[in-house]
């Protein structure tokens, strides 16, 4: 409090009864002033606010809008309770959940459980099933993941320098700055984040996880940091062209992989990458490299979003 | 195994790793990438195509080492080769025609992410022409509408901003009925691939099982690609996404983007249900009526627009309307004038959209029809394209807009129920349509009157190349029509 020093329980008995914070002499911060409207501007804004849905939709005399919004709350409600409804008696049709003669219990599924580890060598039949047997959904889903990416681009991404220094001045203006509890737990987990999202990637054969699961939480990790360390700490490690990078080889390399894996298979031509011993850590082919980089790719995206709807860059 | 039946894999494939590397690449290169890989890809398209003709069966294709049921497929046949082989050519022509114009309607820091939207736009055009599973096509679906919406959003104003969030709220409603109906049908039959979808539901329609879910199916699959593919009353998007977006994005929605579902449509009709159990579900009957409605309405709206882009995209809304009355005519006849109405279309409506643009721009940038007069004399090769896409609308023989009208009034002719509303209604719409598409080409060729000769604007090279091409392939349709009918119905016979 004042510069002598204390100990740690009478800190905590100060801190208790609410004599001493936490943030004193540590963290900058912006004391909160009330936002102060005068009357004259109030009138202002309010006449203009009048003005501009009497320009825009003449909403006072005008009453095909007034109808037409009514109508369609009423329908919009009726409609979805007729699809409720439909739906419903779909269901009621449909066979039960969980029985055994239901049609999917099919040779599909039995081939899928029975057969699954000595096809693709992979422990997990969910990631076999996904990265092996349907391969090819599922890269098209990591394109609809990366084609998403290049919308919120081509929406948020900001061009010009006048509009990129205003946004990254304005970062942090609602949020203090060097928060130190954040800045101590982010010290803490991002490494775990990190390692444990390792972990999940390149285990997504053994174990529950995968590139999905895994790059979501290593994207995660990096959101955390930024929060914590800001922008200019995490471009050391990661700016746009490492970005960029990452994000185009790995899905070079997918494609590439993938590409081979259907070729040869498709033409009953030996596939040269050995499946290994099921439960080992290098086993199942090609599907450890292509969780690996399904998961660069996710982080990568994920990252991009929260970058790009923040301040439109990196 | 041919390494032609490698092609179809390969074109998707290639499509998606060029769109990836795009990303990384300044907007000039990404141009170049793209030209090449629509060159590469048509190519292969036409080899598939050829090839299939002459061996004169479909094959289908292992994604991987395992076969159907447990891994996905694709299937090429006359028809999906032919129709690769189109989409490609009208993709590449919508492309370079507008190709100077995107120059002054996109940033150029953006202009590599447009290339990437058109690559992986062909990539799920390939997909959903090629594939032999229903969730293959459901993941393409998604890649088509988040492409389309990033076409359309492109060129940064507000209206394309409001037009691509309303094609997005419509057309993730129609993604949405369709994830539906697949879980659906994957709870009745306990397969994916359409093949065994299609013995498992035959197998219990006639043991009498599932027909209340079955019927709600085809329902929800029906109406979700009609709100895709813009059938009148879902069409409320489509306007402002074709008037408002850059030239190439909306020759290329208009084209290329409804005419994918609808093709997904008809696989879906002769390899997943199957044609007797849709026409009996009398589905065909409601896209039927639904088909003539728009007809009229979407000419109505034509006729009342004052904006050149706005009305062309009005016309979209007639055509996809014959196209649906095709099917519901529910003959095979008819399903072969409805597919040469897709071909047809295509050229012609990516022909008017390209024309249209280089009207606008020789009239300060308006396209309010007051400025557009004698637009025609300025710009004299946009004003001729417009002129013969016009004509293929309304159906002046020679072009081939007549030939699919003519095989709409054979098939309605063969049809005794209903043909009179169908005859009907194609006469009146005919009508409408040259009200719209006449007001417009007198228009433009009407002189004015201002004290000099006006000064005759040269157009980029490619960009009179493109709607040469258009102009080209438009009168080919027109006086090639029965060897195309004859390949068409060949392609249908290879469905089943």
């Amino acid at each position: 409090m004042n510069g002598e020093k204390q100990s740690f329980s009478r800190h905590f008995q100060n801190w208790f009864y609410g004599d001493d914070t936490a943030f004193d002499n540590v963290m900058p911060m912006r004391s909160q002033t009330e936002h102060h409207i005068s009357e004259e501007e109030r009138k202002e804004y309010e006449e203009e606010y009048a003005q501009m849905r009497e320009r825009v939709f003449y909403v006072e005399r005008n009453h095909e809008i007034w109808l037409f919004r009514k109508c369609f709350e009423i329908m919009g409600i009726v409609l979805c309770a007729l699809m409720v409804c439909v739906l419903f008696i779909a269901v009621s049709y449909l066979p039960p959940t969980g029985h055994a003669d239901n049609p999917a219990n099919n040779e599909v599924s039995q081939l899928y459980v029975e057969h699954g580890i000595e096809d693709t060598g992979a422990v997990n039949s969910v990631t076999g099933m996904i990265l092996s047997y349907r391969a090819f959904d599922t890269f098209g889903e990591t394109n609809v993941l990366f084609i998403s990416g290049c919308c919120v681009m081509i929406l948020l991404l900001l061009d010009h320098k006048a509009q990129k220094r205003s946004a990254i001045s304005n970062d942090r203006f609602y949020e203090p700055k060097n928060d130190v509890i954040l800045q101590q737990v982010a010290r803490i987990l991002v490494p775990v984040v990190f390692i444990f999202a390792i972990y999940v990637m390149l285990n997504g054969h053994l174990s529950p996880g995968g590139g999905f699961s895994g790059g979501a939480m290593m994207g995660a990790g990096m959101i955390l940091n930024v929060c914590a360390f800001g922008f200019d700490k995490t471009r050391r490690f990661f700016s746009e062209r490492v970005y960029t990078a990452v994000k185009v080889t790995a899905l070079v390399l997918y494609g590439v992989m993938i590409t081979y894996y259907y070729v040869m298979g498709a033409n009953g031509l030996e596939n040269h990458i050995p499946l290994g011993t099921p439960g080992a850590i290098l086993s199942a082919g090609l599907i450890l490299p292509i969780d690996l980089v399904v998961g660069l790719q996710v982080a990568c995206t994920m990252y991009a979003f929260y970058a790009l709807f923040r301040r439109g860059g990196f | 195994m041919d390494i032609i039946c490698n092609f179809p894999c390969i074109s998707i494939v290639t499509c998606m790793i060029g769109g990836i590397i795009s990303s990384a690449l300044k907007g000039r290169a990404a141009k170049y990438l793209n030209a090449v890989i629509l060159a590469a890809v048509t190519v292969m398209s036409a080899f598939v195509f050829g090839y299939t003709m002459t061996s004169g069966e479909s094959f289908t294709y292992v994604m991987g080492r395992f076969p159907a049921p447990w891994g996905n497929e694709l299937r090429a046949g006359v028809l999906e080769g032919g129709m690769a082989l189109f989409f490609c050519i009208i993709m590449m022509l919508c492309l370079f025609g507008g190709q100077e114009k995107l120059r002054t309607e996109v940033e150029p820091q953006k202009l590599n992410l447009y290339y990437i939207l058109c690559d992986l736009l062909l990539s799920s055009l390939l997909s959903l022409v090629y594939t032999n599973d229903m969730f293959t096509a459901y993941v393409f679906i998604e890649i088509n509408t988040i492409s389309a919406c990033g076409l359309i959003m492109i060129s940064q104003t507000g209206r394309t901003i409001e037009a691509a969030t309303r094609y997005m709220i419509m057309s993730l409603l129609g993604s949405g009925m369709i994830l539906l109906s697949i879980c659906m049908l994957y709870d009745m039959t306990g397969h994916l691939l359409m093949e065994n979808i299609h013995e498992t539901l035959t197998a219990s329609v006639t043991a009498g099982h599932f027909h209340v879910p079955l019927m709600i199916t085809i329902g929800m699959i029906c109406v979700g690609i009609a709100i895709k593919s813009a059938l009148f009353p879902f069409h409320t998007w489509l306007p402002d996404a074709y008037g408002y977006s850059t030239v190439s994005s909306a020759a290329i929605l208009s084209s290329l983007v409804s005419k994918g579902y609808i093709f997904l449509l008809i696989k879906i009709i002769y390899r997943v249900i199957g044609f007797d159990v849709i026409y009996a579900s009398r589905v065909t009957d409601i896209l039927f009526v639904f088909g003539l409605a728009g007809m009229i309405m979407g000419s109505l709206a034509a006729i009342r627009e004052n904006d050149i882009y706005r009305m062309t995209a009005y016309s979209s809304v007639a055509q996809i309307g014959y196209i649906y009355m095709g099917f519901g005519l529910g003959t095979q006849v008819a399903m072969v004038a409805s597919i040469f109405h897709i071909l047809s279309h295509a050229v012609t409506k990516a022909l008017l959209f390209l024309s249209a643009s280089g009207l606008a721009d020789v009239s300060g940038g308006s396209r309010r029809f007051i400025d557009l007069t004698g637009s025609a004399y300025r710009n004299k090769i946009a004003g001729i394209a417009f002129g013969a896409g016009a004509l293929s609308m309304v159906g002046i023989p020679l072009f081939s807009g007549f030939i699919s009208k003519l095989l709409f009034a054979e098939a309605a002719v063969r049809n005794s129920g209903k043909m009179l509303p169908a005859l009907i209604v194609l006469a009146v719409s005919t009508i409408l349509n040259a009200i719209y598409f006449m007001k417009t080409v007198i228009r433009i060729f009407t002189p004015v009157k201002t004290g000099r000769k006006p000064a005759f604007v040269k157009n980029h090279r490619i960009f009179t190349a493109a709607v040469a091409c258009l102009i080209a392939l438009n009168v080919f349709l027109g006086l090639c029509s029965d060897r195309i009918v004859e390949l068409i119905e060949a392609g249908l016979g290879m469905f089943v």
